[in-house]
């Protein structure tokens, strides 16, 4: 009974770390861009607009959830729940850190290994063009319909370089089992080089990140939604939680690609730099920041910041506090350092697609397409043929 | 557990394999043969087979019926009216004799092929990737390769007639 009972609890947390974490990239991605743009983004609701994915949530659940009378109403109301649910499962193979014991239960970070994860995963994906391609159609409507046609089409051809790129390291590790995959990425080259994935396999790193730029129907290859060419694309005619739900699946890809990303080239959970100097990583970041902060508020150049800058600073050294703690406790330590690396190694994943979109402009769509044929897909060929030439030469 | 989940994903599947045939939306009949599939799918995950399990999903449900669909959508075909007029009498006729056929042939079926002892779930583990590689390129190597051959031959085909037309 004991395994249901923790399984139970693993699902709630992550159930619950998911969403926020899906809300409040929304909020991060909306900053970023304002950033980039010389803006400052959300800043009405709380400090720093820190409310928004709250009121964005409240607003989308009361409104109103128009059914146009001219759809096809069984597959337009099918096309959200499914873009949601086949970009929420796949998050529960991946692993975020290693096997821990607290108490007497001993389990891993993970909702469940597979012995297949990567192929789970590619599975998922490769059915959730389904999702936008009917809600395009079911729409009965022409941009709804172009957009639909032409994500099924991007996401066919860019699946091909994804599935090759992917299958290099899977050629290194010799499985298909995200935990395998990851433990044999610990370690360093010469003591200080971490031995993952990206240095031997850095065109199918690239490889692999671009064509998750187009998996997600993210800029610059967001043809499917080209606001200027299509009005929306396939959610035109969605509103209130069916628009939510598109939206939500978005990012909800975003987070799963990226973690991929991480686990098969970025080395995991796996610390950077050897064991004594990793740890005190995080400890630095977050008492610097809290430091800085603590400084700018008493020295303050604006009259508010004299109150939330220190509270800032709080929360900063209140975290490195607790990194700091969990050296006395060695089980706090393996998941807070786990947990530390591979939300930082994802977040900066998912900066770097943000990042992208607030500097890249839309690709043309026959650009898209010849850059998928021509450049990817014989580029990750070529780099799966010498990776497998190389493995076949080295092992025994 | 196993019997059960045996019994709800079969159900499934001859259900969409049902409304694939019963769907007048060619849509609507594509989405229920991916539910065909995906029934499938679950159905050989239970028996052990969890690499072609996947392949099922990544291939017939993610890319090929990916295809059906879009070209469904790109030639934007309606539904098809039931040009067919038969009476209420022969439709009620005909199911009864329809099951009583495909009672006949399955008991048919069933008394010739050799007594087994039956399926037992989680009995079979040899259907890793690694296994299936590994039976791929030793035992069937020679099918494995004249299917590819077959398929190259049946691509340069389909190019070779759609270029004829330009």
């Amino acid at each position: 009974m004991n395994f249901y009972i923790v399984s139970l609890i693993k699902v709630a947390v992550m159930a619950a770390v998911f969403m926020t974490t899906l809300a409040y990239l929304q909020w991060i991605e909306r900053k970023v861009i304002g950033h980039i743009q010389l803006r400052m983004g959300p800043y009405r609701v709380g400090p720093h607009g820190l409310l928004q994915p709250l009121a964005d949530v409240v607003k989308l659940i009361t409104k109103e959830g128009v059914l146009p009378s001219h759809v096809n109403k069984l597959f337009y109301l099918l096309a959200p729940f499914l873009a949601v649910a086949l970009a929420l499962i796949s998050i529960a193979v991946i692993p975020f850190g290693p096997q821990v014991t607290i108490g007497n239960v001993t389990t891993w970070m993970q909702l469940t290994d597979l012995n297949m994860g990567v192929l789970f995963v590619l599975a998922v994906s490769s059915v959730g063009v389904y999702a936008v391609a009917l809600g395009g159609w079911a729409s009965n409507n022409k941009y709804s319909l172009l957009g639909g046609l032409r994500s099924s089409a991007q996401m066919i051809s860019y699946e091909l370089p994804l599935a090759l790129a992917l299958a290099a390291p899977l050629l290194l590790a010799n499985t298909l089992s995200f935990r395998t995959i990851v433990d044999g990425q610990a370690g360093y080259w010469l003591g200080f080089i971490p031995r993952w994935n990206v240095f031997p396999e850095i065109v199918g790193f690239a490889v692999f990140v671009i064509a998750a730029f187009a998996e997600t129907n993210r800029v610059p290859f967001d043809l499917p939604e080209a606001e200027n060419e299509l009005v929306a694309g396939f959610h035109t005619e969605y509103s209130s939680m069916s628009f939510a739900a598109f939206f939500m699946a978005e990012y909800a890809n975003m987070v799963t690609v990226t973690a991929v990303a991480t686990l098969l080239f970025l080395g995991g959970w796996h610390a950077p730099f050897p064991e004594p100097y990793s740890s005190f990583i995080p400890i630095i970041i977050f008492a610097g920041g809290g430091l800085v902060a603590l400084y700018h508020g008493l020295h303050p150049a604006r009259r508010k910041d004299k109150f939330t800058l220190p509270a800032a600073a709080l929360v900063f050294l209140g975290i490195a506090g607790i990194f700091g703690l969990s050296f006395f406790v060695p089980v706090m330590q393996t998941i807070l350092m786990a947990l530390f690396w591979f939300c930082g190694k994802v977040g900066f994943l998912l900066f770097v697609f943000i990042w992208v979109r607030g500097t890249l402009p839309r690709f043309r769509y026959d650009q898209l397409m010849r850059f998928a044929w021509i450049v990817l897909f014989p580029l990750a060929m070529v780099n799966l043929l010498v990776t497998g030439l190389i493995v076949a030469l080295t092992s025994k | 557990m196993t019997a059960l989940i045996f019994f709800i994903f079969a159900g499934i599947a001859v259900f969409c394999g049902i409304s694939l045939v019963a769907q007048t939306h060619p849509i609507a009949s594509a989405l229920s043969l991916i539910g065909v599939m995906g029934s499938l799918a679950i159905l050989y995950l239970q028996l052990g087979g969890e690499f072609i399990a996947a392949a099922q999903v990544i291939v017939y449900a993610g890319a090929i019926m990916v295809l059906f669909i879009f070209v469904i959508m790109l030639l934007n075909a309606g539904a098809e009216g039931t040009s067919l007029q038969v009476s209420r009498f022969a439709k009620y006729v005909g199911m009864v004799l329809l099951a009583a056929f495909l009672g006949l042939i399955s008991f048919i079926i069933q008394a010739s092929l050799p007594k087994t002892e039956g399926v037992v779930f989680g009995a079979f583990t040899g259907g890793t990737a690694a296994d299936v590689g590994r039976k791929l390129f030793t035992v069937y190597l020679l099918p494995f390769e004249v299917t590819s051959v077959l398929i190259l031959i049946a691509l340069v085909g389909a190019i070779v007639l759609a270029r004829r037309e330009v």
